[in-house]
């Protein structure tokens, strides 16, 4: 058995492409299916040279998304109202599950160059993980980039490639609230954390839990500290540099441990309702809707699926910013809308981006509002709220109106620890102390600080 | 297996290996027989075996040294290691791991000798009874723990409302930090004990009726049961303990499906430590957990084999 060095070297780079496919195999389950597969092949020829008579030329397109319920309606929406406009051009939709399971899909499907023509994404911080430099096309150039509002570039950006158009409304991340609690008790919403500290007192008392937490589904219990992230931005205005530096972190900054103590204050002082262990994010909204608890700790796109099952009772659900120290400084985190992002092995680039300039256009928004109810403010300009915008979502307006608004640290910062979620269970449960958290969660980010190879760690 | 083996890597292989030659024996495992095939025979199974398990394996070695996120790898030496021993939840997980183990593997002994030796008795509906304790081991793993995740909810949860109309004040089965591992131990126990029921009745049934005779004439049940079902079950009680504690290291879905590690890393095993790990991206850290793993096993698994081996005795 004399193999040369080729075919050794073959053999090799087929063994490790299977070690590869058998990981995703691991963690994906549903990872790429048949439906993936035969996508590519059914586009036409070439991609570069856009052909004059293109518009008589049938043309496919795959989009790869989540499997969210609201993802789905959107992504629908977005196709429909494309493929009216250019009847020659189909575009298929696929799925995939959401969650960490979801960026390993994504992950492996760019790394074997797998991936559909265009894909649905987180921005921020998880976008940078993807290595998108080398896996994604650069729209820096393409004239619908002057269209997104200014905030929101950089989250879709890195250096000065911009890479995804954003393709569903920016959403709040704070206090949902219901508001007939507030009037049958006579309250006004809280601008600090004594305010709401009082408030929540007030309700116990009526005996009404105070907050929901839904711990069985681990990553809702973060919003007290993402969430608390306008506030810690307003006492340390160069934080989110800082912490990407590896300057400043969770333990010695005491405006960002704040969001880990809420944690522990909260459960020490019994506000949770009975079953917050093992409640689930569906619980929540439940609760929330039908008056069983006052406040939900969470971000406005939960509003969508309550609209759903609770069309009446998300009339009177409202949204404040998470309160702080500084009833001045008060104001709402904001969390960017996700992107959709073309993949350099994208069979068809060119008509790939046309879908894009359609989703980011005002005629685009209005298609996706027809999907699915806004959670927020579009990041395109000209784009507008319909009248009937839930209650709870004009209020993140007014706080955007009003100034008092930025986005949370992840679109900041590429670093996001991924136990995150473990963290604020474990001291929203009791387990650890603020202080614990804050040190386990500074270990997590520099973990993930070293695996994105970031300078100074 | 092989998918649930796939996600925390070598650990399955490894194991498979490890329990093989318990299960033939010793004396076979060692014996010079001269084969009767040519060696080439062998070879299909050996590129297969080599294929699938053994340059995996190596590969794996290989990126445990490095910081690899799938697009691109960067040689670290040792880094993950040290990582990997100063990860908070590792020695929760490593603890979590041997209580596990320790608690279903002695479950599984105690219960599975006390059901097949009254299910080798003259007993009726003996068959259905067996057929019965021995059904969840035919079920999905993760159905059960998704199905008892819901059972075990602290108010709605099936089991917690049937204690209510007896006037009990069930526990938080799976979200009271201090004994959430112990149910789903429990559950574990519960599925698997079908297996170790049938190797205790192998293993009853090839005890010579002599030794049974014997004990008639001597006493009753109790001597029957204490001084030849014990003793001369012993190759089927190392066999369980052998399997049960080596499926208890390794353990994953149960715990997934049921708890995810939680409340915080409470119930984390060093396979859902891993794993999460996979999850966040950190493709060499878990490899390098998946190695210690792999080691961790082995050096607890072989000191036990040989014990057992030298232990065993002949009917």
């Amino acid at each position: 058995m004399h193999s040369t060095p080729a075919r050794l070297r073959l053999i090799l780079a087929m063994l490790a492409s299977l070690a590869v496919a058998a990981c995703s195999g691991g963690f994906g389950g549903a990872s790429p299916s048949a439906e993936s597969s035969t996508a590519p092949i059914a586009s036409e020829g070439a991609s570069a040279a856009p052909s004059p008579s293109e518009a008589a030329e049938p043309v496919s397109l795959v989009y790869l998304v989540d499997d969210a319920e609201a993802t789905i309606l959107r992504a629908e929406a977005y196709i429909e109202a494309y493929t009216t406009l250019h009847p020659n051009v189909t575009i298929e939709l696929e799925t995939r599950p959401g969650g960490t399971e979801g960026d390993n899909i994504v992950k492996t499907r760019l790394a074997t160059g797998d991936m559909a023509d265009v894909f649905y994404y987180n921005s921020g911080s998880l976008l940078q993980a993807l290595n998108p430099a080398e896996t994604l096309v650069d729209l820096a150039a393409e004239p619908f980039v002057g269209n997104f509002v200014e905030a929101y570039l950089s989250s879709v950006s890195q250096g000065d490639a911009v890479f995804g158009v954003p393709s569903e409304t920016a959403m709040g991340g704070g206090i949902l609230y219901n508001k007939k609690i507030y009037a049958d008790l006579g309250l006004d919403v809280p601008t600090t954390w004594a305010e709401f500290a009082a408030n929540n007192e007030a309700i116990k008392a009526a005996g009404i839990a105070p907050i929901a937490a839904t711990f069985g589904d681990t990553w809702t219990s973060q919003l007290f500290v993402l969430a608390d992230f306008y506030n810690v931005q307003a006492s340390v205005p160069d934080f989110a540099e800082q912490y990407t530096a590896n300057e400043a972190h969770y333990t010695d900054t005491p405006a960002a441990m704040a969001g880990f103590s809420y944690l522990q204050e909260a459960f020490e002082k019994d506000w949770w309702q009975e079953d917050f262990g093992a409640d689930k994010f569906e619980d929540g909204q439940e609760l929330l809707a039908t008056g069983e608890v006052a406040h939900y700790p969470m971000l406005t796109f939960a509003l969508s699926s309550i609209e759903a099952n609770f069309p009446d009772e998300v009339q009177d659900l409202g949204f404040f910013a998470q309160p702080g120290e500084d009833a001045a400084k008060n104001g709402a985190t904001i969390w960017m809308p996700a992107a959709t992002y073309i993949p350099k092995t994208s069979s068809n680039i060119d008509e790939a981006k046309k879908f894009l300039a359609f989703i980011a256009s005002v005629e685009g928004t209005e298609a996706a509002t027809s999907g699915v109810a806004p959670a927020g403010p579009y990041m395109i300009k000209g784009a507008s709220l319909p009248e009937d915008a839930l209650p709870a979502v004009k209020d993140i307006q007014a706080y955007i109106d009003a100034n008092a608004s930025g986005p949370a640290l992840e679109f900041l910062s590429p670093v996001k620890g991924p136990s995150l979620e473990q963290i604020t269970v474990a001291v929203g449960s009791g387990l650890y102390s603020a202080e614990e958290g804050a040190r386990l969660y500074d270990e997590d980010v520099a973990k993930q600080a070293k695996q994105l190879g970031l300078p100074g760690w | 297996m092989s998918s649930s083996g796939a996600g925390p890597g070598g650990s399955a292989p490894a194991t498979q290996v490890a329990a093989r030659p318990a299960i033939l024996g010793p004396q076979r495992s060692r014996a010079q027989v001269t084969s009767s095939y040519p060696h080439w025979f062998y070879l299909p199974a050996a590129v297969v075996f080599g294929v699938i398990f053994v340059v995996p394996t190596l590969l794996a070695f290989y990126f445990s040294l490095t910081r690899w996120t799938l697009f691109t790898t960067e040689f670290i030496g040792i880094d993950n290691f040290v990582q990997f021993f100063r990860e908070p939840a590792l020695t929760m997980g490593a603890r979590n791991t041997l209580v596990y183990a320790a608690v279903t593997s002695g479950l599984k002994v105690v219960i599975g000798l006390g059901l097949a030796t009254l299910l080798t008795s003259r007993l009726r509906l003996r068959n259905l009874l067996r057929s019965i304790i021995f059904f969840p081991v035919l079920v999905s793993t993760v159905a059960v723990g998704i199905t008892f995740a819901v059972l075990m909810h602290p108010s709605d949860g099936m089991i917690n409302r049937s204690l209510e109309v007896v006037g009990i004040d069930g526990p938080r089965w799976l979200t009271d930090p201090s004994i959430a591992l112990l149910s789903v131990a429990f559950v574990d126990v519960w599925k698997g004990v079908g297996i170790a029921l049938v190797i205790f009745i192998a293993g009853i049934l090839s005890i010579p009726e002599d030794y049974f005779d014997t004990a008639r004439l001597e006493g009753g049940a109790w001597v029957r049961f204490r001084h030849v079902i014990i003793p001369l079950s012993r190759n089927a009680t190392f066999t369980v303990i052998l399997l049960s504690f080596i499926s208890g290291l390794r353990t994953f879905d149960l715990i997934w499906t049921m708890t995810r590690g939680g409340p915080g890393f409470t119930t984390d095993v060093l396979a859902s430590t891993i794993y999460k790990q996979y999850q966040a991206g950190f493709y060499g850290l878990a490899t390098a957990g998946n190695v210690v793993l792999f080691i961790g096993v082995t050096i607890l698994i072989f000191p036990l084999m040989r014990f057992f081996a030298r232990h065993e005795i002949e009917l």
